[in-house]
């Protein structure tokens, strides 16, 4: 009884600090991890996604209202999460999320409620297919899986590949098989092809199996934590070849676990780094102003999405010149060479944003932003 | 190459038997199949790295303080999860175990956070050794003599000592044995107490050989070594290691012969199980007993 | 009027109270609400499959989630239209009579359940002859074999992408609808002598054995039957939620499931309905003590994970304090009800 007067009560506080604020603003909903397994990557996006907030306070002559919501990076969750947002919140887009399978279970429920929604890091191809008012700020994997065949065979010169792949996480089996496709075209070989499971910890069998067959590269489409000890069982049975991984390695995390065996490993990544050389004026304005808020944490490419996610919707919403969400839709869908943080980006047909493909390489213990590539699909 | 798959089945399959004995022992005893031991694993390796990252202490002090501290662990679990439960139907007992296997992982969660962490590792145990082509860590010696002379002592400890004899006698009929004048219940939490120690060992151990640690990394070494007590026969202590061992040189052996079949290694264990299930319900070296259902 | 006719009138009285119920929820109710009265639909279906097999049977099966695995995935690849799986299957292409294979919703969950049953079918005539909890181990193996293949099986499963946009045909009257057969199926089931002998085998086997019953017949048509509900469980669930992948059939599922009988009481066909509701609820109430909590202008911060941990504590205090759930073995029908108010309303 005194439990459902609290919760009573708690929903009374809402509904008054909902109404309050109801009038004239625009308002603007993000859902990621902020807690749970990836909520290191959420947090983040969620920062860029303020600051660009801060930035970008008012469209249109109104105050625009930030609701945030926390997935708790599970799917079920992030379900929930946009139908609160759209339904008790009234939102007019929604922002959000690390993580493709939670973009991809709120994306479901935003295409249901017609609000659009801007992806921030969900690299996916199944995240924006067949949908027509889900959005992202992001290349997708066969991009990348394409862009990083394309380093290998070019700028590496390396014509024999292995995979060591986690056949239980969708992130994984897709980025291998797109990065396949595009070595293969390329005129590369597949040498070995090798598979494991979510949560095994024992590779041994697998990489002298790899060992064997003497590739001069090894991609695995691994997160950091997995990559990490991977690479140092690689290094323990004495493998000398190449290894290489895609954006899930982008944590600074990786070289804190991995230590002196994660050195030389290169991974694709997403066009902006704190560390990168040439950076676009927008960049270093970014970089800048982020050191400002948060003088004691690096920003990175996470940051980075978030910022320019935010600033896809609110460009949408300007050149609208309506917060309508079917005019947001209808402008996003058109966006053309809007300068971002993370490079130009255009919306394409399959509503993602095209932009080049960011090179870091580990030296000494440090990640080194070393160049883009153009891959060639 | 093929010594090379030699020796990381060594590796692993004495890693498997350690982590069994645990599971053997305590299904010996009590007819208990203790879901939890696992996450007892996973304690095992946090205290390390607690004990070597956050105290700053030496790491042969850190095993002591783990194993110890696990150990406890063990005891408490008996005391409030299972011990309560002593007379009712094994099932709920089972129940329980399952429960309290869930509480520790998720606890684990809430406390450690998710965030996968690095043990640190003295260097001695990992300058590889070089045959030739043949790269062997030094744990991958040490391991199989650590598990040799920890099941060494652990048949001394039942078979030549009182506390064992009472364990056997428990083992048989646990209400006579009670009748005759056995503290039963503090014999069963010493059960819990060196069950607990071993997984904590086999923890560190693990941790050495794999350094990267989180709340869920007991669940697929704990499913593997309960295949392998299961396998050779629960409640043996020798069937626990031949178990073990099988298990790890099936599972390379899987990869290294068929590498087109490597996303289906976890399902030969448990093909391998069902198998012996059929064929010997009492495993490899298991003794027949008697139904208790 | 006697009580037979009585108690049809009452049942009657009570299904069309549940069908205003769920004309009024799909008005009335927010999304989330009607997704959490759904969920209890689909889980008092489970429930009611696991306590035939265990409660009823004795049989103690830890392969709940292979089951639904497989219920779940032939309803997706019957209600997914063609050009859905053409562009979804990006690792390879969908094999061919996966690729065209189409049935109306009914259809396509009594497929599932069908297919379930078969694969119990075959899983059940070696491993029935194991007992305790030796048939609880070769069922959680078995449970794990199926999701490894269908992580592995890409050209058919889609493999670890999983499916999505699976046609959200399972509302309300269907879950509700789906829900009423298998109670009625189970009510006249266990009370039939078909059911008498489960229970006979389930309380002293050897003894059922020496009446001269065939107990292996028994067992396997109990397991079977079983499997074929679980089956249903999880098409619906599948097309509940819309989007399935091998991992959410962890063994995790099968606790969840094995939790709704055991607190519901073992044995019991009302427990079964009642511990369903219960811990539902009490799962997605849970999720309050992860939100942050405001006080004033002072917040606490949610803490993750806590939910998974009170739940887990629950369930252990469950089994130590009331081992025999909240009905234990008895069930609430109308002649009892009817008995105890003519009584004066004296509980038990």
């Amino acid at each position: 009884m005194k439990l459902s007067k609290v919760f009573l009560a708690v929903l009374l506080v809402f509904v008054l600090v909902g109404t309050a604020c109801a009038e004239d603003t625009i308002k603007i909903g993000v859902y990621n991890s902020l807690t749970g397994r990836t909520a290191f990557g959420g947090q983040l996006e969620l920062e860029g996604i303020q600051m660009a907030h801060q930035e970008v306070p008012e469209l249109l002559g109104k105050k625009v209202e930030l609701i945030v919501v926390d997935n708790k990076t599970d799917k079920v969750e992030a379900a929930n999460a946009v139908k609160r947002l759209t339904e008790r919140d009234k939102v007019v887009a929604v922002i959000g999320t690390y993580g493709s399978s939670l973009a991809m279970a709120g994306g479901e429920v935003a295409e249901a409620a017609k609000i659009p929604m801007m992806g921030t890091s969900c690299t996916n191809p199944l995240v924006t297919q067949g949908k027509m008012y889900v959005f992202r700020a992001c290349f997708i994997d066969p991009y990348q899986g394409a862009g990083a065949a394309t380093y290998a065979m070019k700028t590496l010169n390396m014509k024999k590949a292995a995979l060591l792949i986690d056949v239980a996480n969708d992130y994984s089996v897709g980025l291998a098989t797109f990065f396949k496709q595009s070595f293969k075209k390329l005129g590369g070989e597949i040498v070995s092809e090798l598979k494991y499971n979510s949560g095994d910890q024992d590779f041994t069998a697998q990489l002298t199996e790899i060992i064997s067959k003497k590739p001069e590269l090894l991609f695995i489409p691994a997160d950091f934590a997995e990559g990490a000890i991977i690479m140092k069982q690689a290094r323990e049975l004495g493998a000398e070849f190449q290894i290489m991984g895609g954006d899930a390695m982008d944590n600074p995390e990786l070289v804190k676990i991995g230590g002196d065996a994660v050195n030389g490993f290169i991974h694709t990544t997403f066009p902006y780094d704190a560390t990168m050389k040439d950076m676009s004026p927008l960049a270093a304005t970014f970089t800048e102003n982020w050191k400002k808020i948060h003088p004691d944490k690096a920003p990175n490419v996470n940051a980075a999405l978030g910022y320019d996610s935010y600033m896809l919707v609110a460009n949408a919403i300007k050149t609208a010149g309506s917060a309508e969400p079917d005019a947001i839709r209808a402008a996003l869908a058109q966006t053309k060479d809007f300068p971002g943080v993370t490079g130009n980006k255009t919306i394409n047909a399959t509503h993602d944003a095209e932009s080049p493909v960011g090179i870091i390489q580990i030296k000494d213990g440090q990640r080194v932003y070393v160049g883009e590539v153009s891959p060639e699909m | 190459m093929f010594v090379q798959h030699f020796f990381n089945a060594l590796t692993l399959g004495s890693l498997y038997g350690l982590i069994a004995i645990g599971y053997t022992m305590v299904y010996g005893i009590l007819r208990l199949i203790n879901f939890a031991h696992g996450d007892m694993f996973m304690l095992g390796a946090y205290f390390v790295f607690f004990a070597t990252t956050l105290w700053a202490l030496p790491w042969s002090l850190a095993v002591v303080v783990a194993i110890i501290g696990t150990a406890l662990c063990g005891v408490l679990v008996d005391r409030m999860a299972y011990r309560p439960l002593r007379d009712a139907p094994r099932i709920s007992a089972l129940i329980s175990a399952i429960g309290v296997s869930f509480f520790i992982q998720n606890l684990s969660l809430v406390l450690f956070t998710g965030l996968p962490r690095a043990v640190m590792r003295p260097d001695w145990l990992v300058n590889v050794i070089k045959f030739g082509d043949i790269r062997i860590l030094p744990l991958a010696i040490i391991v199989p003599i650590v598990t040799a002379a920890l099941v060494a002592s652990l048949l001394w400890v039942i078979y030549r000592t009182k506390p064992g004899l009472a364990m056997r006698a428990i083992s048989k009929d646990i209400e006579t044995t009670r009748l005759m004048g056995v503290p039963v219940d503090k014999v069963i939490a010493m059960t819990f107490a060196i069950g607990s120690a071993l997984a904590a060992a086999s923890g560190i151990m693990w941790a050495l050989r794999y350094p990267q640690i989180n709340p869920f990394m007991g669940l697929v070494p704990g499913n593997k070594a309960f295949i392998a007590a299961v396998f050779g026969g629960i409640g043996s202590i020798q069937g626990a290691v031949v178990g073990g061992m099988i298990l790890g040189f099936i599972e390379i052996m899987v990869v290294a012969f068929f590498p087109g079949l490597s996303g289906y290694r976890d399902a030969f264990a448990f093909i391998l199980l069902i198998v012996i299930l059929l064929m010997k319900p009492t495993g490899l070296m298991g003794e027949k007993l008697e139904d208790k259902i | 009027m006697n009580r037979k006719t009585r108690n049809l009138a009452l049942t009657g009285i009570a299904i069309a109270l549940l069908a205003f119920f769920i004309w009024w929820a799909q008005g009335n109710l927010d999304g989330y609400k009607i997704q959490v009265t759904n969920l209890v639909a689909v889980n008092a279906i489970l429930a009611l499959s696991l306590n035939l097999i265990y409660g009823f049977t004795g049989m103690f099966s830890l392969g709940h989630a292979g089951f639904m695995a497989l219920g779940a995935y032939v309803n997706a690849l019957l209600t997914l239209t063609q050009d859905q799986k053409t562009t979804m299957w990006i690792l390879d292409p969908i094999a061919w009579p996966f690729s065209v294979m189409h049935a109306p919703f009914f259809l396509s969950v009594v497929c599932a359940g069908l297919v379930a049953a078969f694969v119990a079918l075959l899983i059940a005539i070696p491993v029935l002859r194991l007992g305790g909890d030796y048939l609880g181990i070769a069922t959680l193996g078995f449970a794990e074999i199926i999701r490894v293949v269908l992580t592995n099986l890409s050209s058919i499963t889609n493999g670890a992408l999983g499916i999505k946009g699976i046609p959200g045909h399972a509302n309300l009257w269907w879950n509700y609808g789906w829900f009423l057969i298998t109670l009625f199926f189970m009510i006249r089931l266990i009370n039939s002598n078909f059911g008498s002998v489960l229970k006979a085998i389930r309380d002293d086997e050897i003894a059922a054995k020496n009446m001269g019953i065939n107990t292996f017949f028994y067992k396997v048509v109990s397991f079977t039957v079983g499997a074929f509900f679980a089956g249903v469980g999880g098409a619906l669930m599948g097309s509940l939620t819309t989007t399935i992948d091998p991992k959410m059939f962890s063994f995790a599922l099968t606790f969840n499931v094995l939790m709704f009988t055991v607190a519901g009481g073992l044995g019991s066909i009302t427990g079964s309905v009642i511990g369903s509701i219960v811990i539902t609820v009490l799962l997605e109430w849970l999720r309050i003590v992860e939100n942050p909590v405001t006080i004033g202008s002072f917040e606490i911060p949610g803490i993750p994970g806590m939910r998974m941990v009170l739940f887990s504590l629950a369930l252990i205090l469950i089994i130590l304090f009331r081992r025999e759930g909240i009905m234990g073995m008895k069930e609430i029908t109308w002649d009892g009800i009817f008995d105890r108010s003519k009584r004066g309303g004296k509980s038990e």
